[in-house]
């Protein structure tokens, strides 16, 4: 790997900022911080942002034919909080200097990545469960840790989507859990989901550490606290657990029990399914990235009638005075 | 005891929140700018929630054993005793917006008006709601204005809207006949009595956004009984695919 860019940053500053790092002092926008590492966090938090927002799709899928009022209620709730830390984690990434629209411009001419477990479609009901229960589960095991990132407006909004991502969790999991106990066709259409969701769940949380590129200078700056392959293995643990507490089976015959560690050993992930998602080719890319193209065509005209509008506003607060 | 009068009265003023929120929800992830996803969001789930207030309460006075989920999701359209304005197609964002302005005047003047209601629990269900509905009538107001005094082509979407919808309006103020006890007992409001209040209102905002207010017209009807437009059946074909395909079934 190429070594970071640093040794033309002044080198008596990026020994304080790293001394800082060290003592366990958060960072804040108007500190001098190194150019790569303001670089790493508008990618991961835009990145963030991004799937928040892409995330929408797959669930807001299933809003118009949630089975029951409360549950419609529930997944509307949801849908509208990713929106929100969509939202909230975009103004974060401005503290960095950068502007939204261009992010956003970014993702809409497929620059930027976001969470490729967006690129799978929800097929039935139980899919809104799984991605309540796997999905927000993994995203609340990454997020607890990014939660003690050293950029302190990163770290201060994950407190607060850590919070809310706990309730979608438990809203997923109460689903499962009903389905698992009700008929057999809800039963069937649980584990189905499960099988689905399963694999591509674990890959939420990236490559193995030695294929991972960016994640020695996350772990060195303290954006990220631990590794991928820890945090994959904290969420298997919980989540095995959890699988069998409702009667489902994950779907790896090669998954046991290590006694000695304590930890539930999966069987090999399929990475090249994980890059040739990532790189485009999952079932939903296209038409994820389309839908969000269409909102936003679909919406200028709504966008330049608020600029104008605010515009003629002003000139005649202006004429007045 | 059943009171079907009352249940009838319920399923008007739930059914119109319930499809109303319905249409907004298509618009979860899909909206112009990411802040009016949140907005649309929350309104729909305003209206979904005060849906499910009423029609708890009309499944409890039918006396049938009916939830609301029964109501929502075993009606079929005929059934159905929303407003038409509620179940027309979202269209653009200007429709939307205008369609949210003209029904959510109503909606506060009804809420309003039910929140006197002799039945404590109307009464109760119209407190909270009113005070949703300003904010979705402040919403849809500031948008009708910056539309309307937009750019030539927001101004041109609005007016089409407020063109395309206005015959729908009047459905929202014909008093149904089978209400005339309630009405007289004070149980619910009489909704002819609203109307006036609802145009000066409307006629406010639409000259602020500079539209101009439609010349009236024949107005669409029939929602109330029953006879709705072709929209409803598809609408409600997509909600209660699940929920049908499964009868007996807890979610």
């Amino acid at each position: 790997m190429t070594p970071p860019p640093v040794v033309a940053e002044d080198s008596m500053r990026l020994a304080e900022f790293e001394a800082r790092i060290a003592r366990d002092e958060s960072i804040e926008p108007k500190d001098w911080m190194p150019e790569r590492y303001r670089k790493q966090l508008v990618r991961m938090m835009s990145q963030h942002a991004h799937s928040e927002v892409v995330g929408m799709l797959p669930e807001g899928n299933w809003i118009t034919r949630a089975p029951s009022l409360r549950r419609k209620m529930i997944l509307i709730a949801k849908v509208q909080d990713e929106g929100g830390h969509g939202l909230y984690i975009y103004c974060g990434t401005e503290t960095l200097g950068v502007d939204r629209h261009d992010l956003v411009q970014d993702l809409l001419d497929g620059k930027a990545k976001y969470s490729s477990i967006f690129n799978y479609p929800t097929l039935s009901w139980a899919d809104i469960g799984t991605i309540g229960w796997l999905v927000d589960g993994a995203a609340i095991v990454n997020q607890t840790m990014l939660a003690k990132a050293s950029y302190g407006p990163y770290a201060r909004a994950m407190v607060r989507i850590c919070k809310e991502e706990n309730f979608h969790k438990r809203q997923g999991y109460e689903i499962m859990a009903t389905l698992s106990g009700g008929t057999g066709a809800q039963r069937a259409m649980a584990q189905d989901a499960l099988n689905r969701w399963w694999w591509p769940s674990l890959m939420m949380f990236g490559p193995h550490d030695a294929d991972s590129p960016n994640s020695d200078e996350l772990m060195r700056w303290g954006i990220k606290r631990k590794s991928n392959d820890e945090l994959r293995q904290r969420y298997v643990n919980l989540t095995i657990a959890q699988a069998k507490a409702i009667d489902l089976t994950v779907p790896d015959p090669d998954l046991r029990y290590d006694e000695a560690s304590g930890d539930w050993i999966t069987g090999p992930i399929d990475w090249d399914e994980f890059w040739r998602v990532v790189k485009g080719n999952g079932p939903c890319n296209k038409e994820r990235l389309a839908a969000r193209q269409k909102a936003h065509a679909d919406g200028a005209w709504v966008r330049e009638a608020a600029m104008a509008y605010a515009d003629k506003k002003a000139s005649r607060t202006t004429e007045a005075a | 005891m059943a009171d079907l009068a009352l249940f009838g009265a319920l399923a008007r003023i739930g059914d119109d929140r319930l499809v109303l929120g319905h249409r907004t929800s298509e618009w979860c992830g899909h909206g112009p700018i990411l802040e009016e996803d949140i907005a649309l969001s929350n309104i729909a789930l305003d209206l979904i929630g005060q849906a499910n207030h009423v029609l708890t309460y009309a499944g409890a006075t039918e006396g049938a054993g009916r939830d609301q989920d029964a109501l929502a999701y075993f009606r079929d359209a005929a059934d159905y005793r929303n407003a038409l304005l509620c179940e027309l197609p979202n269209g653009d964002f200007g429709v939307t917006i205008v369609r949210h302005f003209l029904y959510g005047v109503f909606s506060v003047l009804q809420w309003d008006a039910l929140s006197k209601s002799t039945d404590e629990t109307l009464a109760g269900i119209a407190a909270k709601s009113v005070k949703e509905a300003r904010y979705h009538v402040r919403h849809a107001g500031e948008w009708v204005i910056r539309l309307g005094d937009g750019t030539a082509e927001s101004h041109r979407r609005a007016q089409d809207a407020v063109d395309a919808l206005w015959a729908y309006t009047g459905e929202l103020f014909v008093q149904p006949a089978d209400e005339s006890a309630l009405v007289a007992a004070g149980i619910t409001a009489d909704v002819s009595l609203l109307h006036a209040t609802w145009q000066s209102q409307v006629a406010s905002v639409l000259h602020r956004a500079t539209l101009t207010v439609p010349a009236s017209g024949w107005m669409q009807g029939g929602g109330r009984t029953g006879l709705h437009t072709e929209h409803l059946g598809h609408l409600l074909a997509e909600m209660q695919i699940v929920a049908r395909s499964h009868p007996g079934a807890k979610w």
